[in-house]
């Protein structure tokens, strides 16, 4: 199965990539974009069928490396 | 005085950082990340600046697991002084073993100059040598300086005292390069064993390359 992390700043944290984008789609006319955030996706694939056991692991993997919980939040799902 | 200066793959400031610490009188030895141990006689451990690990996924997230690592945090709770420069602050940061993080620039942009810094409290062995409000000027060169800690974080630097340096202009007020909190660009543990900053004190080794202040910086470790 895969995992597909998805990592982002924390609410609160100031996202100065996701304001950088949100000032150039405002300039190319969408006036309509309210907010921006920039993050990344990291998709693991893994040899492993139990799935409460993938998430158990992922999820140790974000608190360990994948994602800094000082500033960030991650999500797991998997596919 | 003897100190260890960590090389990781990436990192490039391990010779700057042996000449400073050798103009001063130190002895100077570098260290490899696969070590599993910091040499016994070590007073001072350095991790030096660069981009371990080609900065991949974060700063300093993949150099925190390096063999030498777990030396580094058994040295470090028997109360052995640490100092990590730029990378390195970053680096600690992430082992956890300073609070906060280092976010990309405000700006995004990677900055390198001259920048004036002003010391918030000179309690410690890292900046005994000076006065706290005092100014000094050192070179900064990151992509990834801004300081982040939340309010109640920044209210116990604040009141432990662990704040070691921020951004100012020449006079001492406030002057922010890249949105740290509070201008915050150096920080201490609450033990003030382990010292971290993004500005490179072993940059400013000599006049003739723009500012020697370092050396009051760096001198505080071999008083000790």
């Amino acid at each position: 199965m895969k995992a597909i992390v998805n990592v982002f700043l924390k609410a609160g944290v100031l996202d100065s990539q996701g304001k950088a984008v949100h000032h150039a789609l405002n300039s190319l006319q969408f006036g309509n974009v309210e907010d921006v955030r920039v993050g990344k996706q990291i998709i693991l694939k893994l040899n492993e069928t139990d799935k409460e056991k993938a998430m158990s692991d992922v999820t140790k993997m974000c608190e360990d490396l994948l994602a800094n919980t000082v500033i960030e939040d991650y999500t797991i799902e998997l596919v | 005085m003897k100190v260890s200066i960590l090389q990781f793959p990436g990192t490039n400031c391990e010779y700057d950082t042996q000449y400073a610490f050798e103009k001063l009188g130190a002895q100077t030895q570098i260290v490899w990340h696969k070590s599993t141990t910091i040499p016994a006689d070590t007073d001072l451990l350095v991790v030096a600046g660069g981009f371990s690990y080609g900065d991949y996924l974060r700063s300093g997230a993949i150099a925190k697991f390096s063999p030498v690592m777990s030396a580094v945090k058994e040295y470090a709770d028997k109360g052995g002084k640490i100092l990590g420069i730029c990378n390195g602050f970053q680096v600690l940061t992430e082992a956890r073993l300073l609070p906060g993080a280092l976010k990309r620039n405000e700006g995004l942009h990677f900055i390198s100059r001259h920048h004036h810094l002003k010391v918030e409290n000179n309690d410690n062995v890292f900046l005994e040598k000076l006065n706290t409000g005092d100014i000094v000027n050192i070179p900064i060169a990151h992509h990834d300086g801004n300081y982040y800690i939340d309010d109640e974080g920044l209210a116990e630097l604040e009141s432990n005292g662990q704040i070691l340096l921020k951004y100012t202009d020449a006079n001492g007020e406030i002057k922010n390069p890249n949105g740290s909190v509070a201008g915050i660009a150096g920080v201490c543990n609450k033990e003030k064993n382990i010292f971290g900053l993004m500005p490179h004190p072993e940059r400013a080794m000599e006049s003739l390359l723009g500012s020697d202040d370092g050396i009051k910086m760096l001198e505080g470790f071999l008083a000790s």
